[in-house]
């Protein structure tokens, strides 16, 4: 067994765990309610939040507003929050803000490069509070939050899912030196209702609801690829926050619904490279409204040729050693899509410019460094 | 390319009863209550019970199952001198290899039918069926797990290309109540239950490894049979699950032999209800012998982790073979029981092929 994999898994919990605070009693999952923004992209109004304020109001939200400026996006009473519209983002960024999606729900991203916390929790505002099979309503922040402070098992697939829940654990023939994991920093969750099908799919099932409640967390292998959702997505943005860019979506793009797609399959390489990990399945939230099969179909219809040549590339990235932070694993990224990418639309060349000015005014806007910039032992100190 | 849910549906396969043995391995003599117990879903299958050769009493059959009973005369007979020792739970490997069909199903002799969320008896033949009747999907992760399930589908995102999916050649099942831990985590959560049904099957992807228990499971046995190997024998290996590691080493053998065959492994249900008891005494006697196994683990996942066919490898077979002759190579060193799993491997093949 490579013992190393073991000490490293250590090294980077501790340096991840280095701030945050220790997980309490398996009772209670922590608030962490100063250690968290919640992001809302929206270009209509907040009113879904009413449902939401058991559960968020302790929190900070960043609502960044797409489309018109001019128009006012009304936030319910009593909820802690910034706002940023088009013009905003143009003022903060300047000339950079052209890596921010305009007309798409990808703009999103801008909130997580404006946060000041460890982690984001993002969510569309036509998702709401879920029920579990026993009726009770869904607190979703708090899985994603005790889904984020549990580690992952990338390496070891555990057939009782998250060996780290309540009332479970790794099975016969789990190898001990696996079993301290690594640091989880992407928790994905899943929706019951209206499911998150391409166009086509909607199309040919446009009654199908998600009404199965799966009950499992499990961490996605390493290795493996996966079509990552961004209604309903928690992250360490201290550690994975620079690598979540939305892409190039919307206005003037010839692509949309596929923002979440690229970031969580660029997320996915750096994460398996970095030694990080990805969770999967709950929480469930509650999504209410299914977009326009039609309109959907057009924006998604170059994606779908598109993939099948992503999904190739993304499978054999191959990252350097000396790549060791997740800045320079993503710009890494960005000279393989412009080499290999470029070829199959000249899209992939202005996204790979894309990538490389979100990391720059990531890094102008966070220019203290992060704690991804320790993951390789050497300590800026924070 | 574009595939409509009733396009793909029409390309799973359909398996018949009579292409499945149910196999059943009888480490007790009284199969009376198991047997009653599941006997609404084994009635329309053939059952090959294999009796554990250390087992002295004469098996007890309730009546109206069509079933052949072998015993150790008939291990002597077909093994004709080779070492394989199919005691405790390898018996059941002997009903593997004896059977005629295409597939098998397998469940230990100390679990009966489970509940469903909703109180409804699970049909776990059924389950593992549909498993093995609908396509894998290893290529890329599905978020809502079995696409072919009814209710769910492909999310967006998912590749056309690799919508078809690929044949599904192993079905691993779940345990409620007793769940497959080893000695170690018996002794220390002695009195946890499993008691979460997850209602998910899906696949394992590519390259993923995964500990792979025998006590419910599935399998293609025209195409996977000869990987499904009892290789692995720990030294003091008992009765008790948790002091056996014959399934781990052989479900590591199937899932390294099924990507290299560019075919699938599900996970997940159908569950049975594992009624052992977990006494940690017990436990704590097992972990003097099971701790072997646990430290075996440690070399053996790299080991599988480097496993690498040739091309001209294209049957499980040839690979069990490839398997043998890197464990020999590059495990026996180590410990001897690597060198009998090697010895082992390539006696079961040419058991294998002589049938």
């Amino acid at each position: 067994m490579d013992w190393t994999l073991r000490r490293r898994g250590r090294e980077m919990t501790a340096a991840a765990g280095k701030d945050s605070p220790s997980p309490s009693p398996v009772r209670g999952t922590p608030l962490l309610k100063d250690e968290l923004d919640i992001v809302i992209p929206t270009i209509r109004n907040l009113d879904f939040l009413e449902m939401w304020r058991p559960f968020f109001q302790p929190y900070h939200l960043i609502v960044v507003q797409d489309g018109d400026p001019s128009k006012t996006i009304r936030v319910p009473e009593g909820f802690d929050y910034e706002l940023y519209n088009r013009n905003d983002i143009k003022r903060i960024l300047g000339p950079k803000a052209a890596c921010i999606s305009f007309k798409d729900s990808a703009c999103r991203c801008f909130g997580y490069m404006v946060s000041k916390k460890k982690y984001i929790y993002t969510i569309d505002d036509d998702c709401f509070v879920a029920k579990d099979p026993s009726g009770k309503e869904i607190n979703a922040l708090e899985q994603h939050i005790s889904n984020l402070l549990t580690p992952s098992t990338p390496y070891f697939f555990n057939t009782l899912y998250d060996p780290y829940r309540e009332g479970t654990d790794f099975v016969r023939g789990y190898p001990f030196s696996l079993r301290e994991g690594t640091p989880t920093v992407v928790s994905h969750g899943l929706w019951l209702n209206i499911p998150d099908y391409d166009a086509a799919t909607q199309l040919v099932k446009p009654r199908e609801r998600n009404t199965r409640y799966v009950d499992a967390v499990l961490t996605i292998p390493r290795g493996s690829l996966f079509p990552m959702c961004g209604m309903n997505l928690a992250f360490d943005r201290e550690l994975i926050g620079c690598a979540m860019y939305f892409g190039l979506m919307g206005d003037g793009q010839p692509i949309g619904r596929y923002d979440d797609m690229w970031a969580g399959w660029c997320i996915k390489v750096i994460c398996d490279h970095l030694r990080l990990g990805v969770k999967t399945g709950l929480p469930y939230i509650w999504h209410s409204k299914a977009s326009n099969p039609f309109a959907n179909l057009k924006k998604e219809y170059k994606g779908i040729f598109w993939q099948e040549e992503l999904i190739p590339f993304f499978q054999t990235v191959v990252l350097p050693k000396d790549c060791t932070t997740v800045q320079k694993c993503y710009i890494e990224l960005s000279k393989q899509v412009r080499e290999k990418l470029g070829k199959i639309d000249p899209y992939f060349t202005k996204l790979a410019d894309a990538m490389v000015t979100w990391i720059e005014a990531w890094d102008e806007l966070n220019p203290s460094g992060t704690a991804a910039q320790m993951l390789n032992g050497s300590s800026n100190g924070k | 390319m574009w595939q409509t849910p009733r396009e793909q549906w029409d390309m799973s396969l359909k398996i018949e009863d009579n292409e499945v043995d149910i196999v059943i391995a009888a480490l007790r003599s009284n199969l009376n209550t198991f047997l009653e117990e599941w006997r609404t879903f084994f009635s329309n299958f053939h059952l090959i019970i294999v009796k554990d050769p250390n087992l002295e009493e004469d098996l007890q059959i309730p009546p109206g199952f069509d079933h052949q009973v072998y015993t150790k005369s008939d291990m002597d007979r077909v093994l004709n001198g080779a070492s394989i020792n199919f005691s405790g739970h390898s018996c059941r490997y002997f009903g593997y290899l004896i059977s005629r069909k295409k597939y098998i199903i397998s469940i230990d002799d100390d679990c009966l039918p489970a509940r469903d969320n909703s109180g409804v008896i699970v049909d776990a033949v059924a389950q593992h069926i549909s498993n093995l009747q609908t396509p894998a999907t290893p290529f890329f992760f599905n978020t809502l797990y079995d696409p072919y399930r009814q209710g769910a589908d492909f999310v967006r995102g998912y590749p056309f290309s690799l919508r078809d999916g690929v044949e599904c050649l192993l079905s691993s099942g779940l345990w409620l109540n007793i769940a497959d831990y080893d000695a170690p985590t018996q002794i220390v959560k002695p009195h946890e239950r499993n008691t979460r049904y997850v209602d998910a099957v899906m696949t394992v992807p590519l390259r993923a490894m995964m500990p792979f228990s025998g006590i419910n499971i599935g399998f293609n046995r025209e195409v996977l049979g000869p990987a499904l190997v009892p290789g692995l024998r720990l030294v003091g290996e008992g009765k008790q699950r948790w002091e056996t590691i014959e399934d781990i080493w052989s479900g590591m053998c199937a899932k390294v032999i099924c990507d290299h065959l560019g075919c699938g492994v599900k996970s997940g249900l159908p569950y049975v209800w594992r009624g052992v008891g977990s006494d940690a005494d017990n436990a704590m006697d097992s972990l003097k012998k099971e701790w072997e196994g646990v430290k075996l683990m440690e070399e053996i996942v790299p080991f599988f982790q480097s496993v690498k066919f040739p091309k001209t490898a294209v049957t499980a077979a040839d690979c069990v073979i490839e398997i043998s002759r890197m464990a020999r190579e590059n495990l026996s060193s180590l410990n001897p029981v690597y060198a009998q799993a090697a010895d082992t491997m390539e006696a079961w093949v040419d058991l294998w092929k002589g049938d």
